[in-house]
């Protein structure tokens, strides 16, 4: 196990790093971000009562449709001068190049998240401080489901013919349970509401999380493969 | 005709029957008039749907666990006869709702975690449409069958949440009883002719794949085990 | 055919009709093949006669579609991780990451491997494949020359018994090719063995125990034993 958890780190390093050198793909995520939330102002407001009350879930849809640019891209860099059959080639389990993606792909977008959230709190009138542990909570939950998924799915997609039309048509449904939870989650939270809405929510959360990252674990080696 | 012939022609004359059953011994309902009876269709399709869409968790299972090609062909079938009946199921909904709601769409539960369901069976589809070779084909469907199958019951829970925090219009979940026996008959008819529809679309694929083997034969067309012997490989 | 050589030790190679169907078209049409360990046998033929899938079957990348097969005894089907602990591959491409060094690109392959990372071993291997000055270069900068010698001081690191090397003269000057020709030798003198793709029979110095010649998926029947050297 601890074997396996070594080799998990050492792709996770090997992504991180490859990223940090370049910050190409960061940057994109990032400006798609914030050019979403700039757009659904612009399509929503200037009413400001308005743009509160769809925060919530214009800052998931943000999330989503930008971060979904990142998961195609950390398998590319297995596909370029064919890492990937090396990758495959070492002896062992396959599921710590799941997991060391998967904790690439999540500092990734938790990344981008930590500068595109407070922005959008600002851009729609919503003060996020107000509730800022369970809305981390969210965040944090949220994210790591969005993440397990789409980490599963560009496994298989980036290795397909049409991939920029196949990872958003098999991630994107699988995603309607984390954008509603999240999003009216978000909404719950930073309106002040009653907290008893937002932990049905979270509890739907950790169990699509737990749901899926078990799943993907498992099934992952097929994805992989072939 | 043979008995593959005879048994699709039981099947639809047992919808038929469940039709006419359905119709002659259930009242118009008080509300809704005889619209109610969409419901002989629409229900048994939703149900069929559903229980397609666990024959695919299944053999995908099974095909990862045993690599035999018949449990993948036996997924595709069944999702392609799931989609199909996932659309009829929506579209007959919408249908119901228009003269009962006003409207041709509405977030209800049922429906809206139904449409979810028909993308993700399209993604499964789509898949299928662009991995080329067989062998790879059947892994990933395989992989992608089961987290959609998984995530169909979390898809309907998430949107009945969604929906009770925000009252509206309610479905056609309550029945009257002199509906339930028309319902089940029609139910029964229904499955039949899902699984008829999924019989044939695998009988269709075991042909293509029988056809191809026979290309293979030709094209293996093993050199004589004593040639290779002489050339000491 | 014995499963075993003459003197009784286990078969580097052990492929029995080996077919593979890629997209619908049969690369490889029943291939049978014995190699013995400190063997290394040279695999020639035209673009498409299936010397690279050959390769890539051998190294479990793909499960065969039909015809068994074993590498050291383990199964390429049932234990196809064994086979991986024993294999190491060069293949079109390098399998490099361009944006790390190529000390950072072997320090990922030992911990790839279960191993911690040995500054003094990745150095080792870098100065022996002459590119020991640039081992904290990106290699997105480096040739395809330095690029393959980089792939070469890999597979030193990873030490396994079956090396198979996917046309690893390609662009490579005098010295790389003496480098090339001297893995191969390493190898072998451990006991282990190579299958070797060429495009260029004429580029090594290496005696390879057979050539082995595919055409459209197939041996070449009267395939001969023959050495060949440098021209």
């Amino acid at each position: 196990m601890r074997r396996e958890l070594a080799r998990a780190r050492a792709v996770a390093w090997k992504d991180l790093r490859t990223e940090r050198r370049t910050m190409a793909n960061f940057n994109a995520v990032l400006f798609l971000a914030v050019l979403m939330l700039l757009l659904f102002g612009f399509a929503l407001g200037p009413d400001a009562a308005a743009l509160r009350e769809s925060a919530g879930g214009v800052i998931w849809l943000a999330i989503l449709f930008s971060g979904v640019l990142a998961f195609n891209r950390s398998y590319q860099v297995e596909l370029d001068d064919n890492a990937l059959e090396v990758l495959l080639l070492y002896p062992g389990a396959r599921w710590p190049i799941f997991v060391g993606k998967l904790a690439a792909n999540l500092a990734f977008v938790l990344g981008v998240e930590l500068i595109a959230v407070p922005l959008a709190g600002i851009l729609f009138h919503v003060a996020l401080t107000r509730a800022l542990l369970p809305l981390t909570g969210v965040l944090l939950l949220g994210t790591f489901g969005f993440v397990t998924l789409g980490t599963f799915y560009a496994a298989v997609a980036s290795r397909t013919r049409a991939r920029e039309i196949l990872l958003p048509l098999l991630l994107l449904p699988m995603l309607v349970p984390v954008l509603i939870a999240a999003a009216k989650a978000t909404a719950a939270l930073t309106s002040g509401d009653v907290m008893g809405d937002a932990t049905a929510w979270f509890r739907l959360l950790i169990a699509f999380d737990l749901i899926f990252f078990t799943a993907a674990m498992l099934v992952f080696d097929a994805a992989i493969g072939g | 005709m043979g008995i593959s012939g005879l048994i699709t022609l039981l099947a639809f004359v047992a919808l038929a029957a469940a039709q006419a059953f359905g119709f002659v011994t259930s009242p118009p309902d008080r509300d809704m008039g005889d619209l109610q009876k969409i419901m002989y269709v629409h229900v048994p399709a939703a149900w069929s749907a559903f229980l397609c869409f666990f024959v695919v968790f299944v053999e995908s299972v099974r095909y990862l666990w045993r690599r035999d090609e018949r449990d993948d062909l036996i997924a595709a079938s069944a999702a392609e006869t799931g989609a199909v009946l996932t659309a009829l199921t929506l579209m007959l909904g919408s249908i119901w709702g228009r003269p009962t709601w006003g409207v041709w769409w509405a977030w209800d539960a049922r429906l809206t975690s139904t449409a979810v369901l028909l993308v993700i069976y399209a993604g499964y589809l789509a898949l299928r449409a662009f991995a080329d070779e067989p062998e790879r084909r059947a892994q990933w469907s395989a992989a992608v069958g089961i987290l959609g199958a998984l995530n169909v019951p979390v898809v309907y829970m998430s949107v009945k949440w969604w929906r009770t925090l925000h009252q509206l219009q309610s479905t056609p979940s309550t029945l009257d009883p002199r509906y339930a026996w028309g319902l089940r008959l029609n139910g029964l008819a229904v499955l039949a002719i899902a699984i008829l529809f999924m019989v044939h679309r695998y009988k269709i694929a075991r042909l293509e794949r029988r056809a191809e083997r026979v290309a293979e034969e030709e094209a293996l067309a093993y050199l004589p085990m004593d040639i290779l012997e002489e050339a000491h490989v | 055919m014995p499963a075993a050589s003459k003197d009784g030790a286990v078969r580097a190679i052990k492929i029995d009709e080996i077919a593979q169907r890629l997209g619908g078209r049969w690369v490889l049409r029943g291939l049978s093949l014995r190699v013995d360990p400190g063997e290394c046998v040279a695999v020639v033929g035209h673009n498409g006669s299936g010397k690279t899938t050959l390769l890539r079957v051998l190294s479990t990348v793909l499960r065969p579609t039909r015809g068994t097969g074993s590498v050291f005894g383990h199964d390429l089907v049932q234990d196809a991780d064994g086979v991986r602990a024993e294999c190491a591959m060069l293949n079109h491409g390098g399998g490099l990451y361009g944006d790390l060094t190529a000390a950072e690109n072997l320090e990922f392959a030992q911990r790839m491997m279960g191993e911690r990372a040995d500054a003094q071993a990745i150095k080792h291997a870098l100065e022996r494949v002459g590119i020991g000055a640039f081992a904290n270069t990106r290699v997105r900068t480096f040739s395809s020359g330095m690029q393959r010698r980089t792939a070469v001081a890999r597979l030193y690191l990873r030490d396994a018994r079956l090396l198979l090397l996917d046309e690893p003269y390609n662009s490579l000057d005098g010295d790389g090719v003496s480098l090339v020709d001297e893995l191969l030798a390493s190898v072998r003198s451990k006991g282990g063995a190579a299958v070797v793709v060429l495009h260029d029979l004429e580029r090594t110095n290496t005696e390879f125990d057979r050539v082995i010649e595919l055409a459209q998926g197939r041996i070449v029947a009267g395939a001969a034993r023959s050495t060949i050297h440098a021209a």
